[in-house]
């Protein structure tokens, strides 16, 4: 006899296939966010859960900074083709070309992906763009609904966010205006990784541990590539390490590890005692707010 | 027998329950610290986030670390030192994991609590035991009831500042039962604690061997959650047809949405409301295969045995239990938006279920003091964070179920079509 109940992880699952459909029954040109990244696969993997049989009815966008680990692009050129859908991609490197931005003096690209992406939005007229955020990476994503308003700037204004109750989401814009989705709020970490596991979905490289070059900065440690080149002063050592994120190659750090299964992985998540973030992202250490600043610009 | 989630089946080790909850007071009942030591205790807390708040509180010449600024994520909340919107926190146990809604407290954020408390399983209600309950706590509690939160707990905060005194729990603990008597709360349990000192939070307590009940944690792993959905009254709300157009698939139509109340088989009888056509489920599926059954919360996709016309908006049900078909509704409205207050014969879009419809209000019965519960008969109009009852007349029918069988059938939300934002929340009485 069945008892009725669902482990958390099938609730998390049922919550996030809600979501999708609700958007694209309801949005008129819905688009996902794809980067290639752990949590953005994990969000096409629900998609095509949330249509099954019938192929997912939006195509994903990658804002591409130009500064990718290899495997990452490779990993999300194939996943692409494996499942059908139609990939736009918003470069980075083209807008700076065309003076749509500038370059920062420290050459990390993070926070001028905003004006790109509010860009592809505005050229390909998405009306609901979904996002991979987590509400346990930060705080400020803490506050932010699952239907995230923007207005016809992209700002988000976290003092004036529409109630969000029952499971009655309201995705309601005006022409320019959108709704930021996030189907995995209620994930954390280790949600996404027992996910990962329990369904077998396939990750690139990277978030494997490997011995790589990697030299130590600022207390992190980044993996010597084309992007990352080792300063006056700095070793270039050997090290076992993975990624717990992967964005920009210019400030993604690896952590020490011996993972090389998710089985593996789940345990280190399980017991570790740094966030995600912290562990791994040079951009969010600028200040207490930083990321409800970005936020506000339009950043995800 | 049945392989419903196989999330579930397949990894019993891992398969724990998900709770949501809702806290309500303000940081004076130490609410904060509460659940700052919910996170510490459980390993949730982290240490950079743990150094970052010390950072902080030290900067600012706190005399203690303010576990305050853990929960409160925006600027102007740690500048103004107050919560105002609702924080969603996590943290898990091996037998279950926790969503915790952190709503503020004072009146002021009442949209806040309710939001919160919408799809809480349980609600956290805190209180001093220096001051016992203050009007603050009876608001929230019938808040709470109001938005038929199935569990609530009350905890007696700082017990170690009445030298954990027996008389003082008890005092409180009849008081709020007196109280509570008069509100629906179907569970109600009562915890001495102290969050500062971690009094009955996660362990027994030394300090309270008068005190037999379980510590607040080992209640939040264990409280009966699975007898709170409804498995009797079949609701399944469509939320889009799925139709593949693919050669493989040519003739595929599946009915896609998420099962708000009942258990389905294949071979039931349905009835497709508003049409009132019925035919049989053919089959129920889901990208891992078909299911044997189907109940709350699952998302699934539903085939029938006859090509009828249903599409969003749409409800099956059993012909022998159907919803309500309803134009005329009667509804307690919380009100939202701090612009314009909800007025009589103001004209609204609302969503219930996966259906959008206009309404119009005929009368607004009468506003309710949620301090004393006292009703104005003379209110002609609803502001910011007010409580009343009006009827609404719809522009079509609501399949729709009193709120207190069927908290999925029974809430709407209101939204003002100038400029679409959510102005206010229904419950159907």
């Amino acid at each position: 006899m069945s008892d009725y109940r669902v482990s958390h992880l099938a609730a998390l699952e049922a919550e996030a296939i809600f979501i999708f459909r609700e958007v694209a029954a309801t949005c008129q040109r819905p688009v996902l966010l794809f980067s290639g990244g752990k949590d953005s696969i994990v969000m096409l993997h629900l998609a095509q859960k949330a249509f099954w049989p019938a192929p997912i009815p939006f195509p994903v966008m990658h804002v591409d900074t130009g500064q990718n680990f290899d495997e990452v692009i490779e990993f999300r050129d194939r996943r692409v083709a494996a499942t059908g859908v139609q990939l736009v991609v918003a470069s980075v490197q083209d807008a700076i070309d065309r003076g749509l931005v500038t370059e920062p003096p420290d050459g990390t690209r993070n926070r001028i992906q905003t004006p790109v992406l509010l860009e592809a939005a505005e050229k390909y007229q998405f009306d609901a763009l979904f996002g991979g955020a987590r509400r346990d990476e930060e705080k400020a994503r803490a506050k932010e609904r699952v239907f995230s308003f923007r207005d016809d700037f992209g700002q988000w204004d976290p003092k004036n966010q529409r109630p969000e109750l029952w499971n009655l989401y309201n995705g309601r814009v005006h022409s320019g205006e959108q709704i930021r989705v996030f189907p995995l709020s209620n994930w954390t970490e280790l949600d996404i990784w027992r996910y990962i596991g329990d369904q077998s979905i396939e990750l690139p490289p990277v978030y494997f541990a490997a011995e790589r070059e990697v030299v130590e900065r600022d207390g992190m440690l980044y993996a010597v590539n084309r992007f990352i080149r080792p300063r006056d002063g700095e070793t270039v050592f050997a090290e076992k390490i993975r990624y717990r994120t992967v964005g920009d190659a210019t400030l993604t750090a690896g952590v020490r590890s011996d993972a090389t299964t998710v089985e593996q992985i789940i345990a280190e998540v399980a017991a570790t005692r740094i966030t995600e973030r912290g562990a791994t992202r040079g951009d969010d250490k600028t200040s207490e707010a930083a990321m409800e600043d970005r936020k506000r610009e339009g950043y995800f | 027998m049945t392989q419903a989630p196989t999330l579930a089946a397949e990894a019993p080790a891992e398969a724990t329950e998900l709770l949501r909850f809702a806290t309500a007071g303000s940081v004076d009942d130490g609410k904060s610290t509460l659940i700052g030591r919910l996170l510490f205790d459980t390993k949730t807390l982290f240490d950079d986030q743990w150094d970052a708040v010390e950072a902080v509180s030290a900067g600012r010449g706190d005399e203690y670390t303010d576990l305050a600024l853990l929960t409160d994520g925006l600027r102007s909340e740690r500048e103004q030192g107050i919560t105002i919107d609702v924080a969603y926190r996590y943290f898990a146990t091996p037998e279950r994991k926790f969503i915790i809604a952190d709503t503020p407290g004072h009146i002021q954020y009442t949209r806040n609590m309710v939001t919160g408390a919408s799809t809480a399983d349980l609600a956290l209600i805190l209180v001093d035991a220096r001051k016992g309950l203050v009007e603050q706590s009876r608001r929230h509690a019938f808040l709470c009831s109001l938005l038929r939160v199935p569990h609530m707990v009350l905890c007696v905060n700082k017990m170690d500042l009445v030298d954990y005194d027996e008389d003082t729990f008890k005092r409180i603990e009849k008081e709020f039962g007196s109280f509570a008597t008069k509100l629906e709360i179907p569970d109600l349990t009562v915890v001495p604690i102290s969050a500062l000192k971690g009094d009955n939070v996660v362990r027994r307590s030394e300090n309270m061997p008068w005190y037999q009940g379980p510590s607040l944690l080992h209640h939040l792993e264990k409280v009966h959650i699975a007898s709170d959905r409804n498995l009797v009254d079949v609701r399944f709300p469509v939320q889009q047809v799925i139709r593949p157009h693919s050669s493989d698939n040519h003739d595929y139509r599946g009915y896609a949405g998420q099962i708000a109340s009942g258990v389905m088989k294949p071979g039931d009888e349905v009835m497709v409301l508003p049409s009132g056509f019925t035919s049989k489920i053919a089959s129920i599926e889901t990208a891992d295969g078909p299911l044997d059954e189907a109940f709350p919360p699952l998302s699934v996709t539903v085939r029938l045995e006859d090509e009828l016309d249903v599409s969003r908006g749409d409800m099956l049900c059993r012909p022998g239990n159907q919803p309500r078909v309803a134009q005329d509704v009667e509804a307690m409205v919380c009100w939202m938006d701090e612009q314009r207050p909800l007025r009589l014969r103001g004209k609204y879009a609302i969503k219930h279920t996966t259906a959008d419809a206009r309404a119009i209000v005929k009368d607004v019965q009468y506003q309710l003091d949620v301090n004393t519960l006292h009703r104005d008969e003379s209110a002609e109009e609803l502001r910011l964070n007010e409580i009343g009852r009006v009827t609404l007349r719809t522009t079509k029918p609501l399949l729709c179920d009193d709120y207190r069988r069927n908290r999925a059938t029974g809430g709407f939300i209101i939204i003002d079509e100038s400029d679409n934002r959510t102005v206010g929340a229904g419950i159907i009485v």
